[in-house]
């Protein structure tokens, strides 16, 4: 099963660049990877928990290199995320004039990247697979791309490089911070060593620091965000939703998956940074956001933001902060690439997202304008959508911890923040909705084609999904249970 | 007994915005029927539970995270959701009926019947919430029906505008509700109104702490219930089609704020410091409000600033711990005031969108029905001997005499200053020599779908507040009243206010009396439009620059080796180079795994 999901993307990108007729093998190769994720989740049994469907193979002895797969709850939510918006991203694709070809294989290349470090439980492909990820970005944005595209490819795979470049010092210290005999890049026997308690606490202060910068790059945390705004405005839009959608998401689940279950002293220890840090990515890059004057760069900056809800959710350590952050990565994952979709629509037809050239669009494009006001009220966390139930769990977790009734502590001054924060993307969400959709038309756009109705389905599926995890969140809860239930001590749950 | 009826209450207006959305949405007429039946399912499930006491069957759960965090949807069905439960479906329903005739030629019908339907659900909810995340929800529910309806004509810029406003000034409150939701969370470990109410004692222990979270949750209110200094939105919020208004932005929203404190009370009752605060803050919006109304030339914002008086004085009658007369004067409220704007709906629709009351005159000759029940409603709202206002407002006041004398004469100089501003309204607009403009003298009488309405809701607009009636519906406050002084008070003000206007507003061809403060609301939106450039967008656009020049610009930059002139990224880029790169870079990392693994 899981050998299936990881490697159809991968195939379809061979088949692609063979000669098989682009679209429609890369639609087709999408689809079925989908649905696989949709069969593994419901066929993961919850009550036995821990990693299902493993497959092992043993690349070399001396190297203690084994190709390891195995998913779990969270795994399995990322694969769905994964794979449902690499279909809507090829879905998206518009057509390609130069190297059509290259540009699905690059696409199905940077999912495959993202897919295969989930399902990895072997820390070496874990890595491997994500630096795999990252030249097809690097092509995306550098041959496809709009504006200043070489500068923005450039930017992005160099401080991408750097770090997963301090990362792999992190990683290769946790592999050392263990007793020679039991050294092993296999997820599971670290987990066991982790909650036996063989890594020192002082090892484990360093390593999570590391561990914390290079994922933290990886998924712009503040202050090392300033890669991505540009990159996603001069990505094409299908790379984009890619990107933002799925690839960053890497860092997160790195931090879920092994920062925050092998290393709960250095946890605690650097949980004031982490604190500090999202802060800023919630109230001092949602300002940055507000002061936008174009959508793109707005959806960039915007979620550079959200990033900082799924970060206090990871940093309140208790199941459920964890829960939320995991349902967030999805719901964020889901609403933004319908932005970028939808953004890339927009800019196909009028070359510019400056907002004060648009206007009015929701009279002459009434399913995109629809699609959008769905999409933003999913962004600022409305009810309903998966969004809105992961942010609730996040605000929960983190005030949660270390509360008592005399005052405010750090956690609960954080969660104040991110409240706030919610005010702020409600600002710069309906600003933005306000300019392009609402007023009056702008004359030059009169003739406007409304969204394909090819196109509508991609975006009703992304809806349904979103609708779905937010009205009964209990149906990603499921598995995600017991996912966290054994690596959060008792006290704190 | 228990039954399934209330949630068929609940789930009926929701099935019907997703059947307009997905089905009917290109046949108009099909949609606003959809919507209109579903409502109508609604009050008839609403009436049956009033009288037969049914308690709702089945929760769900919501959230489930074991023993650390559970979030059920499940319904209260007590005297109180049970009769706010008839009041919301059935105003809802004559609305929905006065909608078929005031839409009728719109272009964005479906999407109006799909957002009125969305808007039921979400009160609905509201209504029947049992914990406070499940309120939350529909709480935020609310507010994008609202965003939705305000914004119907949204090619208008003001229109857009004012949903937006009305969106954002609304989460402002929401943000200090969760926080209040949050705290009390953490204190009691519980989030079901019983099992809060069960635990008061670890918070009453901390008075600080409680008084803090009372207030936070009243945020909440602040914003959905558009009191000071939240207020601002709701009088834009009248861009919205006038059933709107009557419905959301007068009759049942706005009063959720009210239905929430009321339903809290247990917690706000507890902490006489917030209570304080709370009757101060309702007291300080109905004279502001009431100030503000007497200067406008809109027939829908005088109404509106009515309403928010109006709020001011159920929120008062909140903070002198009286639940009771809050929700005595929220019912009578609704009934009047929604006759009120469906009355003003209908001059404004025979007026061809015409809303300045001083193009307006005379107009009792052309439209009778609506001028008589719009003078049954004025009489309500200004507390008329015997009329349903008189008795809800009388018992406010009588609670502000016994608790706070201060508050009580503010409130009665606000009865003053409410029969002032409706006199002058219904003398501008109904009486006078002669309509002032011609489209004013060609107007006739609304079609019957639209004064159905008007006929029925005037019946408990008038009578409504007689105990014997009332009593049906609600617990009325106690009965100790403080003698003859308080309603002389109130009469003595009608007079004055009613006698005044009457005289400086008789046979004017234009307004006499001109006060800026009052006209120009206090300035405050332009005091917050201030605020807001000088907080928000300084401090973004700070930021912004930082982040370009500074953060990326200089660090990122400098950090990379400088510049990268075009032509040298070019040459990278040519495919050979790439594969240098990653070759070098993938040396790279296999020596560091190679020096981790064998040394």
């Amino acid at each position: 099963m899981l050998r299936f999901i990881v490697f159809a993307p991968l195939l379809t990108a061979l088949l692609i660049l063979f000669g098989s007729p682009a679209r429609w093998t890369a639609l087709i190769g999408s689809g079925l990877t989908a649905l696989a994720t949709l069969v593994a989740f419901f066929r993961y049994d919850a009550g036995a928990g821990g990693f299902q469907f493993v497959r092992s193979w043993t690349i070399s002895e001396s190297w203690r290199l084994h190709f390891l797969l195995g998913a779990d709850g969270l795994t399995l939510v990322m694969l769905i995320l994964a794979a449902l918006v690499l279909l809507c991203a090829v879905w998206f694709t518009p057509p390609i004039e130069k190297s059509e070809r290259l540009f699905y294989a690059c696409l199905l290349l940077l999912a495959s990247g993202a897919i295969g470090a989930f399902a990895s439980l072997d820390l070496f492909f874990f890595y491997a697979f994500h630096e795999l990820a990252l030249i097809p970005t690097f092509l995306l944005i550098g041959i496809w791309g709009t504006g200043n595209r070489y500068a923005a490819a450039w930017k992005v795979t160099i401080y991408l490089a750097l770090g997963s470049f301090v990362l792999l010092l992190g990683l290769l210290l946790l592999y050392r911070s263990v007793p020679v005999a039991s050294r092993s890049f296999d997820l599971r026997v670290l987990q066991s060593l982790g909650h036996a308690g063989a890594i020192a606490p002082a090892a484990q202060n360093t390593i999570f620091l590391l561990l914390l910068i290079g994922f933290g790059v990886l998924v712009s945390l503040f202050p090392f965000h300033s890669w991505a705004p540009e990159a996603y405005a001069s990505a094409p839009a299908p790379a984009a939703m890619l990107h933002a959608g799925v690839l960053k998401k890497f860092g997160l689940y790195g931090l879920l998956r092994i920062a925050m279950p092998l290393l709960p002293e250095g946890a605690r220890h650097w949980s004031w940074l982490l604190l500090v840090l999202l802060s800023g990515n919630i109230i001092y890059v949602g300002l940055v956001t507000i002061a936008q004057k174009r959508l793109d760069w707005m959806l960039g900056y915007s979620s550079v933001m959200h990033m900082g809800y799924i970060f206090l959710g990871i940093a309140s350590a208790n199941l459920i902060g964890m829960n939320g952050a995991a349902v967030l990565m999805f719901a964020h994952g889901i609403s933004i690439a319908l932005l970028f979709a939808l953004a890339g629509e927009i800019r196909r037809r009028t070359g510019t997202l400056v907002f004060s050239d648009l206007g009015g669009l929701a009279k002459i494009m009434p399913f995109a304008g629809f699609a959008f006001g769905v999409a933003t009220f999913a962004a600022i966390g409305l009810p309903g959508f998966a969004n809105f139930a992961a942010e609730v769990m996040v605000f929960f977790g983190a005030f949660r911890v270390g509360a008592d009734l005399q005052g405010l502590h750090f956690f609960q001054v954080t969660t104040v923040l991110a409240l706030w924060g919610v005010v702020i993307s409600a600002v710069y969400m309906l600003r933005a909705y306000r300019m392009i959709f609402m007023g009056a038309p702008n004359e030059k756009w009169n003739i406007l084609p409304d969204l394909a109705q090819t196109l509508r389905l991609p975006v009703i599926l992304l809806i349904a999904a979103t609708l779905t995890i937010g009205c009964f969140p209990n149906t990603a809860l499921r598995v995600l249970r017991p996912t966290f239930a054994p690596s959060v001590a008792q006290s704190t749950r | 007994m228990t039954s399934s009826l209330p949630w068929i209450a609940l789930l009926l207006p929701l099935a019907s915005a997703i059947v307009i959305l997905t089905i009917t949405r290109p046949l108009r007429s099909v949609s606003a029927l959809v919507s209109v039946a579903a409502v109508v399912g609604s009050f008839l499930c609403a009436v049956v539970i009033f009288y037969r006491e049914t308690s709702a069957a089945a929760s769900f759960s919501w959230i489930d995270l074991g023993p650390f965090f559970q979030v059920p949807l499940a319904l209260t069905l007590d005297p109180l959701s049970r009769s706010m439960l008839f009041m919301v479906t059935g105003i809802g329903m004559l609305i929905h009926l006065y909608s078929l005739g005031y839409m009728r030629d719109d272009e964005g019908k479906s999407r109006y019947f799909a957002g009125l339907s969305l808007f039921m659900f979400a009160m609905l909810g509201i209504v029947l919430a049992n914990n406070f995340v499940m309120m939350f929800i529909f709480w935020e529910l609310v507010g994008v029906s609202s965003y939705l309806l305000i914004g119907h004509w949204f090619e208008r810029p003001a229109a857009a505008d004012a949903a937006k406003k009305a969106f954002i000034t609304n989460r402002i409150g929401d943000f200090g509700f969760m926080l209040g939701i949050l705290m009390v969370w953490v204190a009691t470990g519980s989030l079901g109104f019983v099992g809060i109410a069960a635990k008061m004692g670890s918070l009453t222990n901390h008075p600080g702490y409680l008084t803090a979270a009372a207030l936070l949750v009243f945020c909440g209110a602040v914003g959905k219930s558009a009191q000071f200094p939240l207020h601002v939105w709701l009088p834009d919020a009248m861009e919205g089609p006038t059933p709107v208004s009557a419905l959301i932005h007068a009759a049942t929203m706005v009063a959720a704020g009210v239905y929430m404190l009321v339903r809290t009370g247990f917690l706000i009752d507890a902490s006489p410091d917030a209570l304080h605060v709370i009757a101060w803050i309702g007291t300080i919006t109905a004279l502001l409000a009431a100030l503000m109304a007497t200067q406008q030339d809109d027939i829908k914002r005088v109404l509106a600033y009515s309403t928010l008086s109006q709020l001011g004085y159920m929120v008062m009658a909140v903070g002198l711990a009286s639940g009771e007369a809050a929700m005595f004067h929220l019912f009578t409220h609704a009934a009047f005031k929604a006759l009120l704007f469906l009355g003003s709906g209908s001059i404004i629709y025979m007026l061809h969108h015409e809303q300045n009351i001083w193009r307006m005159g005379q107009l009792w000759k052309r439209l009778p029905l609506t001028c008589l029940t719009f003078l049954i409603g004025t009489l309500a709202l200004i507390g008329f001997p015997g009329s349903s206002g008189f008795f809800s407002k009388d018992a406010i006041l009588a609670l502000a005499y016994e608790k706070n004398h201060t508050i009580f004469a503010l409130g009665a100089f606000t009865a003053l200053l409410t029969a002032f501003y409706m006199t002058r309204l219904v003398v501008v607009v109904f009486f006078g020599n002669k309509p002032r403009t011609q489209i004013a003298a060609r107007s006739g009488e609304s079609p019957a779908i639209m004064v159905v309405p008007l006929l029925v809701l005037s019946i408990p607009a008038a009578f409504g507040g007689f105990g014997f009636f009332a009593r049906r519906f609600l617990t009325l406050p106690n009965e100790s009243h403080p003698g003859a002084i308080v309603p002389l008070i109130a009469l003595a003000a009608l007079v004055i206010g009613v006698g005044s206007a009457a005289l400086i507003y008789r046979n004017r061809e234009s307004e006499p009396i001109h006060l800026a403060l009052f006209r120009e609301r206090f300035y405050l939106d332009e005091f917050y439009s201030f605020l807001i450039a000088a907080t928000q967008g300084l401090l973004a656009s700070c930021s912004a620059f930082i982040d370009r020049w500074i953060l990326d610009g200089a660090i990122v930059r400098g950090l990379s080796g400088g510049t990268w002139s075009a032509g040298f990224v070019l040459r990278l880029l040519q495919v050979g180079n790439l594969q240098a790169y990653g070759f070098l870079f993938g040396l790279g990392v296999i020596g560091l795994i190679y020096f981790a693994i064998f040394h």
